[in-house]
């Protein structure tokens, strides 16, 4: 770079010789040198600021046109991470206590139609009508050759039907994919589990959605994504479950009776192991519910959970129980049972006379009305009442199935002291037998009350206590009294140490009353009664046994017998080992002599 | 020296993209192949979730029960009964093996002996 001087002689001479100030021209000289240097720098400036804009420039227009991609193209899920491949199904199973399966899904089709796309509409609803007969071929056609575009033909085909359809050849019946529940044991705990149909459809999935049941209750539960697949597990047992539900219908048909149920229920934890009301019905194939009539005919009417039923005698424990919890008598105490008794215009009657005196313990071997009623007024109403409600027999029960809340107890709106003395004796408030079972497995588990529950539990819970763990054992006793010398005779079982206690209530009239020669027996048992484990409760409607001369009804001659069948088979797949007694410890007693 | 230093990245970058090239396309290999098998996992637990209905299918206890009873000449299965229950202290020790006797001693001669 040539450096221009500041004083270049030539100019300064010249300046001299004319008489001007030579040092003006060395300050412009500076002044254009510093000029030259500052456009330098802004030509330089200028350049950077140039180069960071086009940087910028480059920089957002690259986000952006990535923006601008990923905005306009389909959103894939990442492929690595794949763990999503664990639901195989949109509905998670429902398994029993061993991990047996009790509902499941099945991959199936179903047939829809396209008329338009039809070659040969005649024709194939022709053939349509051969694969399946149900279907009616004239309404088909017109389907067919009308003007709709599109019509489901069935819902779930099986592969066989499929093929043929295939066979048919024509190009508008197409086939969807679809998930069916399927209930492989059939009618087995058909009420528990209740049903499941579809919900939404499209042409390639439908949803699944439950009808009754824990299907319905768990509905939400069973579709969750959320639980990845993991299945419902009921405390149901599939053997036992199935041996209940074999007894039970064998004991129904030799009793003449016309329904059943039956529920055998951990005393401790009040886990439901085998809950039957028969008539039962195919999950796989739900009936429609009745339009008209009594619902408790239907077989969708779950018996046992939804048959509020006056449970008679067998409430006889309770107003017992209460009195001995309070200290009001012993075992021993004797009541009066001279009969019949009168108050106001109601009597009272027991089925035999029974002399004018019992011990408590003889109340309820021999099941007197009477000496039950005079317990009862000495507790008194208003405590029955308080106690009963305890129990939750006032409450729908809070197992976990749709129609518990439809199983609400009847009761009578005023309690007036006649009430107190049939309420004792079971007349006057219908329960359904799950009440029953919870309300004794209560009285002989040591005091406390357990929740009636159709889930698998992982440990026992401590309920509130409602009699005292001696009341308990006396409760115990009696029980196993009434079968070694009373009303339940027919229920011993060896090796099992069953106690129990029967009722047989009189069935009410539509039209107000009683029926005579109509009733509902029932046989609440616990076995073994020195450490009960399970509690049992038959219940048979409108029973009548006829090998004697004239026809039997009561409950020690119905529902006991099939009650002990019942605990003779399922006992031993329950694992309880048959064992003698305890007897009592032997002790040294005065004597006088 | 300086030309040797571009040289020098140029071949890195050269061997690097390649290097990339072959890493990318491995990777959508692998990918490919983990879709495959993912898609054989959903398979298979599609046919294990039928296998599983059609074993609880063929297993429900009124089929079972009737095989009991079509086959009860040959295998004579009844319900479980309470008798079937065994205890283990009802079951005989085993019986000890004696040794052979190999040096017989004669008891009789052996009380005359002695008498």
């Amino acid at each position: 770079m040539t450096r221009i001087p500041l004083r270049p002689l030539a100019r300064i001479l010249t300046a001299r010789d004319k008489g001007e100030n030579p040092d003006t021209i060395e300050r412009e000289n500076i002044r254009q040198r510093h000029e030259a240097m500052r456009d330098k720098d802004r030509t330089r400036a200028e350049g950077r600021l140039l180069l960071l804009g086009a940087a910028f420039v480059a920089a957002f227009l690259t986000v952006g046109a990535r923006m601008g991609l990923m905005a306009a193209t389909e959103a894939t899920e990442p492929q690595t991470v794949s763990q999503g491949a664990a639901i195989v199904a949109q509905r998670a199973d429902i398994l029993d206590r061993q991990g047996r399966i009790l509902a499941t899904n099945l991959v199936t089709h179903a047939l829809y139609a396209q008329p338009p796309m039809m070659v040969d509409p005649e024709g194939a609803a022709r053939k349509l009508a051969e694969i399946f007969p149900e279907l009616d071929a004239e309404r088909l056609k017109k389907d067919f050759t009308g003007s709709r575009k599109f019509l489901w033909v069935k819902k779930k085909i099986s592969p066989e039907q499929m093929q043929l359809v295939h066979e048919i050849g024509e190009p508008g019946l197409l086939f969807g994919p679809r998930e069916m529940r399927l209930y492989p044991n059939g009618a087995l705990a058909s009420h528990i589990l209740g049903g499941a149909s579809f919900g939404r459809e499209g042409v390639d999935s439908a949803e699944v959605v439950g009808t009754a049941g824990v299907e319905k209750t768990f509905d939400n539960w069973l579709r969750d994504p959320a639980n990845n697949g993991a299945p419902l597990q009921l405390s149901l047992d599939l053997t036992i479950q199935s041996t209940v539900e074999d007894v039970l219908y064998g004991g129904m048909r030799l009793m003449n009776a016309k329904g059943a149920a039956a529920v055998l229920m951990d005393a401790n934890t009040g886990e439901i192991v085998s809950m039957a009301s028969l008539p039962d019905f195919d999950p796989n194939d739900r009936p429609a519910p009745l339009t008209k009539g009594d619902p408790s005919d239907s077989p969708l009417f779950n018996r046992a959970v939804q048959g509020v039923y006056e449970l008679g005698s067998t409430f006889k424990i309770f107003a017992v129980a209460q009195a001995l919890d309070l200290g009001l008598v012993n075992p021993d105490t004797m009541i009066d049972t001279k009969g019949p008794m009168t108050w106001g215009k109601f009597r009272i009657r027991d089925f035999h006379n029974y002399g004018p005196q019992l011990s408590v313990t003889d109340v309820i071997v021999k099941s007197s009305n009477i000496g039950t009623a005079h317990i009862a007024q000495v507790i008194g109403g208003e405590r029955q009442q308080e106690f009963l409600g305890k129990l939750g027999m006032f409450e729908p029960t809070k197992v976990e199935l749709v129609e518990a809340p439809t199983g609400k107890p009847l009761r009578p709106a005023k309690w007036p002291e006649i009430t107190t003395m049939t309420v004792s004796y079971g007349h006057g408030v219908a329960a359904s037998p799950l009440h029953l079972a919870a309300a004794y497995a209560a009285m002989v588990n040591g005091g406390t009350l357990v929740n009636p529950t159709i889930l698998k539990q992982s440990h026992p819970e401590q309920g509130q206590r409602v009699i005292s763990t001696e009341t308990s054992e006396t409760i115990r006793s009696l029980l196993r009294q009434v079968v070694q010398r009373g009303t339940a005779t027919f229920g011993n079982v060896p090796g099992y140490s069953v106690g129990g206690k029967t009722g047989t209530a009189d069935k009410p009239k539509p039209s107000g009353g009683y029926y005579k020669d109509k009733v509902i027996a029932t046989f609440a048992s616990v076995f073994p009664s020195y450490d009960p484990k399970y509690v049992l409760i038959v219940s048979l409607d409108e029973p009548v046994e006829t090998s004697g001369t004239e026809p039997r009804r009561t409950a020690g001659w119905t529902a006991v017998p099939v009650g002990a069948e019942i605990i003779r088979r399922a006992a031993p797949l329950l694992g309880l080992r048959p064992e003698l007694e305890p007897v009592a410890e032997a002790a040294v007693i005065r004597v006088r002599n | 020296m300086r030309s040797l230093v571009f040289l020098l990245s140029i071949c890195a970058v050269m061997g690097l993209a390649f290097w990339a090239y072959r890493e990318n396309y491995r990777t959508q290999d692998e990918l490919a192949e983990v879709r495959r098998l993912n898609r054989e996992i959903q398979d298979l637990r599609e046919s294990l979730s039928m296998l599983r209905a059609e074993w609880a299918y063929l297993n429900r206890p009124d089929r079972l029960r009737d095989l009991a009873d079509t086959n009860f000449p040959r295998l004579g299965l009844l319900p479980l009964e309470p008798r079937q229950f065994g205890n283990v202290t009802d079951v005989a020790y085993p019986a000890i093996e004696l040794p052979p006797i190999t040096e017989p001693v004669d008891t009789v001669a052996l009380n005359e002996a002695g008498q």
